[in-house]
């Protein structure tokens, strides 16, 4: 029976190859909007204005204290109760950018304000405009403590994914779920499913680990 | 969106929802305290001179930290009955949850462990202390004021983490929140009192986070 299953299951692999990729498109999309999102916010929430610190801390508290699957519902959900009809893809990706926004953004804001003040008053006094600060000065050196933990949450990001396959979007979690009631052997179609997602993070939690042991190195040698 | 906003039907289903929010703590406690001891002895593994049992625990720890929960939540819900063990819900659903979290707890322990310097123990030792006194004043101090923070962090990703147990028919918050739109059909009611309450949770959790970390700064003993 086994054996009669595994070769099922292998029959229906290019099914599981599809929704890997509808897996990689939304994580993909949620990523990139995430990071450009979270980035800006970042920046704002490291800045001066008080208002729009305390509004952008307000928001980032009430996305990190629910969980991503009720974000997901009240997308999903209220949106067209406010007129705004939306698909299945489309609010998973709205969903996704918003969470993972709101982590980059606190990521980014803590590794501005990690760069020494005397480095923001050195280009005072050297004349460069607000822009330039931030362009040649504060991003480079923030930088050097945003990226490592910026992968990881990527990481978390496309783990996250697989919690809107609970509205509907076929990706690689809904194929496993739709298959196994196909092919009743979950450890098989789960342990499939799992092997799917190891291949795209195993090597991004290795980068985020070794570009963390060598950014803290070149930072103590500088 | 909000003139419509019913409240008569929150306080209809209040008494579900206070049934749900306690369930929903419970699971957490529950799962809290497991993931804690699996950590405690997956960290213990890791550190392990016999490198076939830190070999496991590695695997263990790296093959959670690459795979989404919900897969691994799935994996079990599906794969332990085609073993033959049939288990509750609710039981499946903490297991999920206490393996998730117990390789994450491992990561936090390890870590805090491993930044007490050698040289404290070295002095606990010439200072004629046994291995009790030791841990009691020196090391256990140390490790916990480092890793109070993310093991409280932890705790609020574990509670959020439970929202997808609602995704294999458990009653907790988010179920309710599904119960009021498919009863109701009141997605905005449903998932906004939802959130509500793991805001509540949030809240008291982080407040506690930042309490501890006035209370406990054995970090200065550094």
């Amino acid at each position: 029976m086994w054996s009669f299953y595994f070769h099922e299951l292998m029959r229906s692999l290019p099914f599981f190859l599809k929704g890997l990729w509808m897996t990689v498109a939304v994580a993909g999309l949620g990523l990139i909007a995430a990071t450009v999102i979270g980035f800006i916010l970042g920046i704002v929430r490291a800045g001066r204005n008080k208002i729009l610190r305390s509004i952008i801390g307000a928001w980032v508290d009430l996305i990190r204290g629910t969980p991503f699957l009720v974000q997901v519902f009240i997308v999903f959900f209220i949106l067209p109760s406010a007129g705004i009809e939306l698909e299945a893809f489309p609010a998973a990706v709205i969903a996704l950018s918003n969470m993972g926004a709101s982590f980059i953004c606190e990521i980014v804001a803590s590794g501005i304000l990690a760069v020494p003040k005397g480095q923001r008053e050195a280009a005072t006094a050297s004349g460069l405009s607000n822009y330039q600060q931030l362009r040649y000065i504060v991003l480079p050196q923030a930088m050097r403590s945003i990226i490592p933990p910026l992968v990881g949450q990527y990481v978390l990001i496309i783990k996250d994914s697989s919690v809107v396959s609970a509205i509907g979007v076929v990706d690689v979690t809904r194929v496993g779920w739709l298959t196994v009631q196909r092919i009743p052997e979950g450890l098989m179609v789960f342990g499939l499913v799992g092997i799917l997602y190891f291949a795209i993070c195993y090597p991004l939690i290795n980068l985020s680990n070794y570009m963390e042991r060598r950014m803290t190195v070149t930072a103590t040698t500088l | 969106m909000l003139e419509a906003f019913n409240f008569r039907v929150i306080l209809e289903y209040m008494p579900l929802y206070l049934q749900c929010f306690l369930a929903t703590l419970w699971l957490s406690a529950l799962s809290l305290i497991g993931a804690i001891s699996v950590g405690i002895i997956a960290c213990a593994m890791r550190l392990s001179q016999s490198r076939a049992i830190s070999r496991t625990a590695g695997v263990y720890i790296e093959s959670i930290r690459s795979t989404p929960l919900l897969v691994q939540l799935y994996f079990f819900y599906f794969g332990l009955p085609s073993l033959g063990i049939m288990l509750p819900e609710w039981v499946t659903g903490v297991i999920a949850l206490t393996l998730n979290s117990g390789a994450y707890y491992a990561e936090i322990i390890r870590a805090g462990i491993q930044a007490i310097a050698y040289g404290q123990i070295e002095a606990g030792i010439a200072s004629g202390l046994n291995y009790f006194q030791r841990m009691r004043y020196i090391i256990l101090p140390q490790a916990l004021g480092m890793t109070i923070r993310p093991m409280l962090g932890q705790a609020i990703v574990l509670v959020k983490d439970s929202s997808l147990l609602s995704l294999i028919s458990i009653m907790e918050l988010t179920r309710a929140g599904q119960l009021l739109t498919s009863d109701r059909f009141m997605p905005t009611e449903g998932f906004v009192t939802t959130a509500a309450f793991y805001l509540l949770i949030y809240y008291l959790l982080k407040t506690f986070s930042s309490w501890s970390e006035k209370r406990l700064i054995f970090r200065e003993a550094l």
